[in-house]
């Protein structure tokens, strides 16, 4: 099954039973993509893992983003199935105010410390985690470092102003 | 019989910050603090242990000490100033690290590479996975009390760093190549030394495999030894050696060929019970594997002169050029200070890496830097595994189930 047909046939999967949860789906490089409502992200990922067809057993990656308007964050799942070797890419948004999702924990154990990564990363709430605290910054930290509006660099220095590459 | 020790009573602190819930009532656990800087962990690893005598009731890692926010840098440079930060994820197989990324960006930009650069980066991966193989391996055997593997077949070790150094000029963190290729051809003594790595190192791989494979205080050791089953492994996403100890032929190199891996034939060794044992004999065949892999490289290595793509937006012009030539010149500036334009895109691109799938998640805006970079760095993924993997065996045998997982501190940490 070429990686277009995998799209569509997880699309049509998703539409029956998920009908008008599907923000957006595409095929980006070689990767089918599905924006997906944060209200229903949980049985989307529920199903797409327990479907016989689809079985997506094995959860490749979870991770954090923010979104360019940096107003909204979001939460990326690469999931994948070994037998078949499909793989697809799992997206959902919610605004920085309410960074709320239902945790992934009990469908894969090893969601366990990437979201506790991502939660120590951009602050986002994973309900019903079992052990949601910092993993890699010291527990202490009062911020979310990846998060856009703490900056890298000492934002006084003008000698790296990007204004003047003329950017 | 050890004294009845009461938590009260024990020597040992408890920190505010360990977290570890001790029930109210009096009770015969203790607390054994191991690491951060323990000896026989190779590396910076806390383990805060609850035990029973000298068996682990309940562990509970705590990671992060050498956190260096490599997604946080990697989102203000731009994309060829990203290799040296792969390198210093897993140190013993950085070369790996850097063709992975390279590779990404070249998904995202859009490059055909020429044949005989995937062929020589596919030699270079091999021996690399060779290098940490054995520096895995021959550790397992020092953690079970056998040296002399380790201080032995670690010069073949720094045969391999010879390699690199001749290519790229660095032996650990070695940033080697380019995005698009090779920075300059090979040299003949480069090709010497890898000639005579592949003709002389199986006499030693051989040897050390003689030392330890069917040795009786080894197996005694090994066998039994942080066994995991490939549902759990599954659950957990381990990936590379450690899954396929548990049964499962999972290889990204075999499941989604890069690198023109899919012109080589070689076999995916499986284990069967997830054992000690079995990630060792994993490791042991797959640097067999990986010999075969590089001679064959090297016999049908195409016969052109290319060692790397026409990509002028990333690949740095020769220097002559730079001194003659307005167009080169531009291009060794752009490149330098970051200019080159990259287009908006979201890839994911994964390399079997010397401890299981290292993957790259990079969201292009468009901008000089990535907008979002994440490492999938496998052993953070399959470490937390390890408690549920050590509960109920002793001390010992924790220690040598750590050092079998092949867990990298610079990778955890990130």
């Amino acid at each position: 099954m070429d990686k277009q047909e995998l799209l569509d046939t997880v699309n049509k999967k998703l539409t029956e039973h998920f009908h008008g949860s599907i923000e957006h789906e595409e095929l980006s490089y070689d990767f089918p993509v599905f924006t997906i409502d944060k209200e229903k992200i949980h049985e989307v990922l529920s199903f797409l893992k327990n479907d016989s067809d689809l079985n997506f057993h094995f959860l490749t990656d979870l991770c954090g983003i923010q979104t360019s308007d940096e107003k909204h964050l979001g939460i990326i799942y690469h999931l994948h199935n070994m037998p078949k070797n499909y793989r697809i890419r799992v997206k959902t948004f919610f605004p920085m105010s309410h960074p709320e999702i239902p945790t992934a924990v009990d469908l894969w154990p090893a969601a366990n410390w990437m979201e506790r990564e991502t939660y120590d990363f951009y602050g986002v709430k994973f309900k019903g985690h079992p052990n949601l605290k910092r993993i890699l910054n010291v527990d202490e930290m009062d911020i979310f470092p990846l998060r856009k509006e703490y900056p890298l660099e000492d934002q006084s220095r003008d000698d790296k102003s990007d204004k003047m590459f003329g950017r | 019989m050890a004294k009845k020790e009461t938590i009260k009573n024990n020597p040992v602190k408890e920190p505010a910050s360990l977290n570890v819930d001790l029930p109210e009532e009096e009770n015969e656990f203790h607390i054994l603090n191991l690491g951060p800087t323990h000896p026989a962990t190779h590396g910076i690893f806390q383990n805060v242990l609850k035990m029973d005598g000298e068996i682990i009731h309940e562990a509970t890692p705590t990671v992060g000490y050498i956190h260096r926010a490599f997604e946080k840098l990697a989102e203000r440079r731009p994309y060829n100033q990203i290799t040296p930060i792969t390198d210093r994820l897993n140190y013993c197989s950085s070369p790996i690290n850097n063709f992975g990324w390279h590779m990404t960006v070249e998904k995202l930009i859009n490059v055909q590479i020429p044949k005989r650069v995937d062929y020589l980066r596919v030699i270079i991966m091999e021996l690399s996975r060779i290098s940490d193989h054995l520096i895995c391996n021959s550790v397992i055997g020092v953690d079970t009390g056998a040296m002399t593997g380790f201080l032995y077949i670690f010069q073949w070790r720094e045969k391999i760093y010879d390699i690199y150094e001749s290519i790229c000029g660095a032996r650990l963190t070695t940033n080697i190549g380019r995005i698009g290729g090779f920075e300059r051809e090979w040299s003949a003594k480069t090709w010497e030394l890898i000639n005579n790595f592949v003709k002389e190192y199986p006499k030693a791989l051989k040897e050390f495999s003689n030392l330890l494979e069917r040795n009786k205080i080894f197996m005694d050791r090994t066998i039994k030894c942080g066994s995991i089953s490939a549902e759990m492994a599954l659950q957990y996403s381990f990936t590379g050696p450690n899954l396929r100890a548990a049964g499962v032929d999972y290889d990204v190199r075999v499941m989604n060929p890069y690198s023109s891996y899919q012109d080589f034939d070689f076999i995916v060794p499986v284990g069967t019970s997830g054992d000690t044992y079995d990630r060792f004999m994993v490791r042991q065949e797959e640097m067999w594997q990986s010999l075969k892999i590089i001679e064959q490289a090297i016999k049908n290595m195409p016969k052109d002169e290319h060692f790397h793509a026409e990509v002028p937006d990333f690949y740095l012009p020769p220097k002559e050029e730079v001194y003659n030539k307005m167009e080169a010149l531009i291009y060794h500036f752009k490149i330098v200070m970051g200019e080159c334009d990259v287009p908006k895109g979201e890839i994911y691109h994964c390399v079997e890496g010397g401890n299981g799938e290292l993957g790259f998640y990079l969201v292009s805006d468009g901008g000089r830097a990535p907008w979002r970079l994440h490492f999938r760095r496998p052993c953070f993924i399959y470490y937390q595994a390890y408690p549920e993997m050590i509960k109920g065996s002793m001390l010992s045998d924790a220690i040598i189930t750590m050092s079998s997982m092949n867990v990298i501190a610079g990778e955890l940490d990130a």
